[in-house]
């Protein structure tokens, strides 16, 4: 009997048994598609991590206060302990002692309510310097930065964010040159920021009200000279370590604290992408868990209808040998069978999979990404499965003589 | 004296399930000569079905000798052994054993399938046989749309589209009404004219009555083994 032939009785006896056929192709499509999704969920986030911190800008280093080892005084801002400091920040600016940094962009943040008329909008305020929008890679939609003078003179005005500004100023059509006020100042908009489309610790980078750092402390009414965070891109990728050395020594020196004691956390990307994975970490393995369960359910079904299907199918594999088959024509029957049962199921499985983790981010807003080995690996496991739990039994029914599968039930 | 098909010498079988033994057949000695109408008779639970299947290599005796066309069956390969019983035998049981799934010509093609035969031959072949069974206008129908004794001649042109030498029938007619008993019988007298050997099973004395020669069983053993009165040896 040839492959041809084969392959048609195998397509026929599929067709013939559709309820049973459907319900073994059931069980890949489910294992297939979920090991998919799931698998795609967890690059999905890995991928979105990465993204938003290569958004931070290039080349980047991040300085924020307190040491990495204390918990409680990682977070800086008005009012916590003054570990980093606008000084810290001039001096860093000093090339002759950092000459491996392009530029330093200190940062100043805290939550402020700004007004429009009758329009109550809080958002997170960054007094910073001229540097900000190289160091952070953000660029002008509309308007300007603001000037050296401006920042020299804490002058009261402030560059928005474009979804700041969709709430601020729904109806205007050219917010530039509108006011704002915030802490009882008048703020002029001189410059709406291009969309960053990334987010970080769940507040948009989208929505910030940015001044100098001078205006941000006259709103806020403060005199601290603490900074929050202090955002360093060194003058290449080469150069990135030496500029975190250069760092590292002149805050020891002048915080006049060894290394062990440090009062002041150094991150680069790599070191931020390095601690996203390893919590994301976690999440994949969970969710390899459970795609690899879904996957052992759906093989088990498999294995289960195969095994039934074989079953009651032994009176027609001894029909078939007395008729003149071979066990080696029976075992290829039911090879092909399984094989076309677990290739139309897997890829049945593996379009639900496509289409699913391209429909699923727009209906939970969580990105997916299509991951091509665990789609092979589930397809290659079902197929596996199909197949070993279909040809085994059939192969030992084939080896009874043909007296005994007929009269078997 | 033409040659013998089938040969027999002391074959015995026994059935063991657990620890249970039964001899089914105590030593059988027959010969049965080319182109021969037999009719094997006897008792229910005499081993008659037992001594049929080995005949048709559907089982192994457990001692003993079955010579078939000369050849020793319990010295084929299991391959060799499926070229046997596709070429040379046809089977006709009593359960008639149709596929149920599949038509009656899709049916009667399968030997040909293990044959090797061409996909057109088949189809030809496979009508060709059902009209002679008197079912050219029930090729597409398939056997739970067929009465019994429609199926037991669907099974009948099964066992003669490969054109056997030997035709093994396992009451054929048990389930059958008397109307289809003797179309199927019409038909095996007709085979038995073109040459065919033919080995019958029944219960019935008529029916035995049809065929050239009677075997009696009685307790895995032949007892009696004579022409039947009336036709000449
Ligand atoms: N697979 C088996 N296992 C155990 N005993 C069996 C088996 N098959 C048949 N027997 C026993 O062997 C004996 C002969 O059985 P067989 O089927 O050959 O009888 P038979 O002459 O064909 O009877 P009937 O006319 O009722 O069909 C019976 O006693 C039966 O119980
Ligand atoms: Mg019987």
């Amino acid at each position: 009997m040839s492959w041809v032939e084969t392959f048609r009785a195998a397509a026929e006896a599929v067709r013939a048994h559709r309820l049973r056929s459907v319900l073994t192709m059931l069980g890949i499509v489910i294992g297939i598609a979920s090991v998919i999704l799931t698998v795609g969920f967890g690059q999905g986030a890995q991928n979105e991590v990465k993204d938003e911190i290569s958004a931070l800008g290039s080349n980047l280093l991040i300085v924020s206060p307190g040491s990495s080892t204390d918990s409680s005084g990682t977070r800086g801002g008005f009012g916590s302990a003054t570990t980093l400091t606008l000084a810290d920040t001039t001096a860093m600016s000093d090339r002759s002692v950092v000459p491996d940094a392009r530029a330093v962009a200190p940062t100043v943040s805290s939550q402020t309510s700004l007004v429009n008329g009758d329009t109550n909008w809080t958002t997170s305020m960054v007094g910073t310097t001229t540097s900000w929008p190289q160091v952070r890679a953000r660029s002008v939609a509309e308007g300007r930065f603001f000037s050296e003078s401006e920042a020299a003179a804490g002058a009261d005005v402030v560059v928005l964010g474009p979804d700041t500004v969709d709430e601020l100023f729904a109806d205007v059509p050219d917010p530039v040159g509108q006011t704002v006020t915030a802490g009882g100042r008048t703020l002029t908009v001189i410059g709406v920021l291009d969309a960053s489309g990334a987010s970080s610790s769940g507040s948009s980078e989208d929505d910030v009200a940015v001044m100098p750092v001078a205006s941000a402390l006259n709103v806020s009414g403060s005199t601290s000279t603490a900074v929050s965070t202090a955002y360093v891109e060194a003058t290449s990728g080469a150069t990135l370590s030496a500029a975190y050395q250069e760092i590292d020594a002149l805050l020891l020196t002048r915080h006049a604290v060894t290394a062990d004691d440090a009062d002041f956390t150094i991150s680069t990307q790599d070191s931020l992408v390095e601690t996203a994975n390893a919590t994301n970490a976690t999440l994949t393995v969970l969710l390899t868990g459970v795609a690899a369960i879904s996957l052992l359910v759906g093989g088990v079904g498999v294995m289960n209808i195969m095994l039934v299907s074989v079953t009651e199918r032994i009176r027609e594999i001894g029909l078939r040998k007395a008729l003149g088959a071979t066990p080696r024509v029976i075992g290829r029957q039911f090879l092909v069978e399984a094989s076309l049962l677990g290739l139309t199921g897997g890829l049945v499985g593996l379009l639900v999979g496509v289409v699913g983790s391209w429909a699923l981010p727009a209906l939970i807003d969580q990105p997916v990404t299509l991951s091509l080995t665990a789609a092979a690996a589930a397809l290659a496991t079902a197929l596996a499965l199909g197949v070993g739990f279909g040809v085994y039994p059939a192969t030992r029914a084939a080896r009874l003589t043909p007296i005994d599968a007929l009269r078997s039930e | 004296m033409s040659e013998s098909i089938i040969t027999l010498e002391g074959v015995r079988k026994t059935y063991r399930s657990g620890s249970v033994e039964f001899e089914a057949l105590r030593g059988v000695d027959a010969a049965i000569e080319q182109g021969e109408y037999v009719a094997v008779i006897g008792p229910s639970g005499s081993g008659k079905s037992t001594l049929m299947n080995i005949l048709g290599c559907l089982d192994n005796p457990t001692a003993g000798r079955y010579l078939l066309a000369g050849e020793d069956v319990s010295s084929m390969s299991e391959t060799q052994l499926a070229e046997v019983r596709n070429r040379r035998i046809g089977f006709v049981f009593q359960q008639f054993h149709l596929l149920a799934s599949q038509s009656a010509w899709r049916n009667v093609e399968l030997p040909l399938v293990y044959a090797g035969v061409p996909r057109a031959d088949r189809r030809a072949r496979a009508i060709a046989a059902l009209t002679r069974v008197g079912l050219a206008d029930r090729v597409d129908n398939r056997p739970g749309e067929l009465s019994g004794g429609q199926q037991q001649r669907v099974a009948v042109a099964r066992a003669l589209v490969t054109e056997p030498a030997l035709i093994l029938a396992d009451e054929p007619t048990g389930n059958l009404d008397s109307r289809s008993t003797a179309d199927v019988l019409a038909l095996l007298d007709e085979l038995h004219a073109a040459g065919r050997t033919i080995v019958l099973i029944t219960h019935e004395h008529d029916v035995a009555a049809r065929a050239e020669r009677n075997l009696v069983v009685r307790d895995g053993e032949i007892v009696s083994d004579e022409p039947v009165a009336g036709v000449s040896a």
